[in-house]
């Protein structure tokens, strides 16, 4: 039951700032991911959000009430750790049961509460050992199921699933998922892996130096990136980006090779205007193996000649060579291509972005 | 004889096996075998007298060896717990500067460098009753106008050992414990803030279990020294006055030496180290416990 808002919040370690006056509004119950690349300032901020680092400007606010000084305690938040950070000399039931011990129940009413936990993250055989005797995976549902028993109104995760094998990561992010649909808590999620982030949250802030760079719903963050970085950022494998040059009414790149300029944006450059051209690698596929027909009106057909293929099984990843630079797309349906083939391509350039060069801003309204 | 060669470790190991064969093993066993015999330094030909127990058993009744017995045990006791909760402080303190902490535990150490005997000499001066430092300061401050008899009162006297004692060795503590805290994780204590603990409840749940097993290292080490306590003892008191601070390694040396008489000294010496080793199996084991209770992997 609580709203968390961050204003104008600012994170200095001496005169170096770390965090640049960040605004933030997190509804109740809303799932809130924080990406962005490593030493961007996110676990910073979960820590200021938690009271382990002090708030060194702007405000922060809990459920309405500004907690800027209030100890961590004082907050009834739960957090859990990239390192798990379990009580080594402490059984697993005893790890579960640490808060509502500290918050003075008594024994009897602690120990329903951390079964029910237990049984949920499927840790019922293990409450007796001690995280030592535990695996990674099952050291991170403790760390998970300390954070349940408390109920607190905020749930803080810092990147709890990269330690994990890439199996398990999946696994566990599908358990997150239910729990949150269970219980209901607000919670905010650090992670630097975007698929975490996309298939989790409601909706996802990209940071970047300390700046927050876009909130957003995942498909606004996928389809309608603010900025450069943002198109960079998220997308796997990331959105093709080339420097180009506005001219004749084309997208002109810098060996002379040129585009149609994308209908949406005809009003909204100008000529010889410095441009970074986007596009998805799922809108760059060989004729006939898209996502779409590549009949639209939109589509811009051109031979590339194939540099190199990744195979996935259901997909192939192609990289090809055109306006001096090598570009990825993806093959639907895929069939075999060796290294100097070429083949028609389909630039689906309804889907294309442009950004302005210098600022990075998206060119579209 | 040829043929059989002694195997090559055993030839280098040699050497060394006979040093310490002449300069341990079998002093020890010399003063073992003493104490079964009424030696006396004055008449060497009583070294062959065997008498059994006899010594031990005149040990057993002697008012003077149990009363030292019984001081050095209060002594150890006493200037254990407070060496330990001082030195814990002082770790706690050190370890949350975040400047000049190289300097801070250098200086740390400093009495750990002083030789016992000059500690010893300090201290008597320090607590001398006409001239001490520590009279001067009580009279100057106007707490009292005496002189306060400090190594001449017996328990005052056990006092002004205690002080020396733990001036000296608190820095065993302080340091180990140092260890402890800052080999100790950040991220449990952070989850201890955050799970809703107090900046007490923290230390009393997560810091203190993760360094017991410092402070008994320290522990052990300390009760191997207290037991050998002579030094300082005999520069400040020599167990005076009229043995009120007899311990007993004073008693020993005494019995040894002044009264001559070997071989029931060493029988006594044979009761301390046994005092000695009882004490360090209790630590250690307490060590090991507390270890098994954090996994530590050392
Ligand atoms: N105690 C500190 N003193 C000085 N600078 C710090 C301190 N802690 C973090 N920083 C700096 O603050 C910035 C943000 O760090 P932070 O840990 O929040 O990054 P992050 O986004 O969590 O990165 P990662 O994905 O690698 O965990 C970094 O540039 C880091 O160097
Ligand atoms: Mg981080």
């Amino acid at each position: 039951m609580a709203t968390v808002s961050l204003e104008k919040l600012v994170k200095r370690y001496g005169s170096l700032e770390v965090v640049h006056g960040i605004d933030l509004e997190v509804a109740d119950r809303e799932f809130i991911a924080l990406v962005g690349p490593s030493g961007c300032g996110k676990s910073t901020t979960l820590r200021m959000i938690a009271g382990l680092e002090p708030v060194s400007g702007g405000n922060l606010k809990i459920g309405g009430r500004v907690v800027n000084d209030l100890p961590p305690r004082a907050r009834n938040l739960a957090m859990v750790f990239q390192s798990y950070a379990l009580y080594p000399h402490m059984t697993v039931r005893e790890n579960m049961g640490f808060s509502l011990k500290i918050a003075g129940q008594k024994p009897e009413d602690i120990a329903p509460q951390v079964e029910e936990a237990a049984r949920t993250l499927d840790l019922t055989h293990l409450l007796d050992r001690r995280p030592s005797q535990l695996s990674g995976g099952q050291r991170q549902r403790v760390a998970m199921g300390r954070a349940i028993v408390r109920q607190p109104d905020v749930f803080l995760f810092d990147e709890p699933l990269s330690n994990l094998d890439a199996k398990l990561r999946t696994q566990m992010r599908v358990e997150i998922k239910k729990l949150h649909a269970k219980v209901q808590s607000t919670v905010i999620y650090v992670t630097h892996d975007q698929v975490e982030a996309m298939t989790l949250a409601d909706r996802i802030v990209i940071m970047r130096d300390g700046y927050i760079e876009q909130v957003g719903t995942p498909e606004d963050v996928f389809q309608r990136p603010k900025s450069k970085f943002v198109a960079g950022f998220i997308g796997s494998p990331p959105m093709n980006l080339k420097d180009a040059e506005i001219a004749d009414g084309q997208v002109v790149f810098a060996n002379g090779d040129r585009l149609p300029l994308p209908a949406r944006f005809r009003d909204r450059v100008t000529a010889g205007q410095k441009v970074t051209f986007g596009l998805r690698p799922d809108d760059l596929y060989p004729a006939g193996h898209g996502i779409h027909s590549g009949e639209d009106a939109d589509v811009h057909r051109q031979d590339l000649r194939v540099i190199l293929t990744e195979p996935l099984g259901n997909e192939t990843l192609v990289f090809s060579d055109y306006a001096g630079a090598e570009w990825v797309g993806r093959m639907l349906n895929p069939r075999r291509l060796s290294p100097g083939e070429a083949l028609p391509f389909c630039f689906d350039l309804s889907q294309a972005h442009l950004f302005d060069r210098e600022s990075g801003r998206t060119l579209r309204g | 004889m040829k043929g059989w060669r002694p195997p090559a470790p055993f030839l280098l190991l040699l050497p060394a096996v006979l040093v310490l064969a002449a300069v341990v093993i079998i002093p020890l066993i010399l003063s073992l075998y003493s104490s079964f015999t009424p030696f006396r330094l004055t008449q060497p030909a009583s070294l062959f007298t065997l008498i059994g127990f006899r010594n031990y058993v005149r040990i057993l009744t002697d008012i003077e060896f149990w009363t030292a017995f019984g001081r050095t045990v209060l002594l150890l006791t006493v200037a254990l717990n407070v060496e330990m909760l001082l030195g814990l402080g002082l770790a706690m303190l050190v370890e949350k500067a975040t400047r000049g902490q190289r300097l801070l535990r250098t200086i740390m150490m400093f009495p750990m460098m002083f030789s016992p005997i000059l500690v010893g000499f300090q201290f008597k001066f320090m607590f001398n009753d006409n001239i001490g430092l520590v009279n001067n300061a009580l009279q100057s401050l106007g707490l009292t106008d005496q002189a306060i008899p400090w190594l001449i009162d017996g328990s005052l006297a056990f006092f002004a050992i205690l002080v020396a004692e733990v001036w000296s060795s608190t820095s065993v503590f302080a340091i180990l414990i140092l260890a402890g805290l800052l080999a100790m994780p950040k991220e449990p204590i952070e989850a201890a803030r955050v799970d809703g603990c107090t900046p007490w409840q923290t230390f009393r749940y997560v810091t203190w279990p993760f360094i017991m097993p410092f402070a008994y290292i320290a522990m052990t080490i300390r009760s191997l020294d207290v037991a050998r306590a002579y030094d300082i003892v005999k520069i400040m008191t020599d167990g005076g006055p009229a043995k009120r601070t007899e311990l007993l390694w004073t008693l020993i040396s005494r019995t040894a030496y002044a009264d001559a008489r070997m071989g029931l000294a060493n029988a006594m010496a044979y009761v301390a180290i046994l005092l000695s080793i009882l004490f360090t199996v209790y630590f250690f084991r307490k060590l090991s416990a507390a270890r098994t209770q954090i996994a530590a992997e050392w």
